[in-house]
């Protein structure tokens, strides 16, 4: 078994808001009827989460699931669980219309944090990203300059981050760009 | 610049999270379709002045295809609605009725 490393194994930035890479972390993409109870049922069982609503996050310990789509969800959990967990959902979705991919290794994952770190989204994503608009618990899909992300905030001073692997080192010298010290609006 | 609501997730998106699709509503024609309606069909395209009904995917965002009925002289945006349909919704058609009385586009009005 090789060696799993995250892309840029764990890179940051000191601007007015701090940029980190955040290492390896399990994802698995499931789509499926969100509203089918079974299917909340095999969510709950996997995460501890409910099937969140529109645009929103759920968070449990290790565990959260995104909303990415009316078909589709993201579950976010511990880069090693990623593999059994796809095992259990096909187990209890079997024979019902659904699809379960560890993306695990697709992806990577960005931390901006500190007092001004919703300007860093601002300059990059068509978001309005005032306090009133995005907060806790809400969760976005979007573009960051010229590629596809989606970020949530674990709490008030703190925006995480999903992109392509294959784009990471153009987003982190994006967010590092945007952070850079006395470029704040 | 253009911003649509995305029926899907509700975002307003602005173009630059959508791509555009082009005319809605087009009727495909497919094996045994005579010459002029298969032309029609793969050529011939609405280029109003006025009313029109695109195709938008939610492209940077939920993903999802969904439907726009706007204005291409003012931009003003009358609706968008589900992508799940062969012709706009009566709420659309009606909205657009009371701002542009007497429009039509294609087969609707
Ligand atoms: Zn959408």
């Amino acid at each position: 078994m090789s060696n799993a490393v995250s892309p840029l194994q764990g890179a940051s930035f000191d601007g007015f808001a701090r940029i980190e890479e955040q290492g390896l972390r399990g994802m698995i993409t499931l789509r499926g009827d969100l509203a089918d109870g079974g299917f909340g049922k095999a969510v709950a069982a996997l995460t501890g989460c409910d099937v969140p609503d529109t645009r929103r996050c759920e968070v449990k310990g290790d565990y959260a699931v995104a909303w990415m789509s009316p078909d589709e969800l993201l579950i976010l959990c511990p880069h090693s669980a990623a593999e059994a967990g796809v095992a259990q959902l096909s187990k209890v979705l079997s024979g019902t219309h659904y699809l379960a991919a560890n993306v695990s290794d697709a992806r990577a994952v960005f931390r901006v944090s500190g007092e001004d770190a919703r300007q860093v989204i601002s300059k990059l994503a068509p978001v309005d990203m005032s306090p009133e608009a995005f907060g806790a618990g809400d969760f976005r899909r979007t573009r960051l300059a010229q590629t596809p992300a989606a970020f949530w905030m674990p709490n008030d001073k703190t925006i995480e981050f999903i992109c392509f692997r294959s784009v990471a080192d153009y987003v982190f010298a994006l967010l590092s760009r945007a952070a850079t010290p006395g470029t704040q609006v | 610049m253009l911003i649509l609501r995305c029926p899907y997730c509700g975002v307003d998106a602005d173009e630059t999270e959508l791509a555009a699709g082009g005319q809605a509503h087009i009727k495909r024609e497919t094996v045994g379709a005579s010459d002029e309606a298969f032309e029609e069909y793969l050529f011939m395209r609405e280029n109003p002045k006025g009313v029109h009904f695109e195709r938008w995917r939610h492209a940077n965002g939920c993903g999802k295809w969904f439907h726009a009925a706007r204005c291409t002289e003012t931009l003003e945006v009358f609706g968008t609605y589900s992508a799940q349909t062969t012709e706009p919704p009566k709420e659309i058609r009606d909205k657009i009725s009371e701002k542009r009385p007497g429009w039509s586009w294609g087969e609707f009005s």
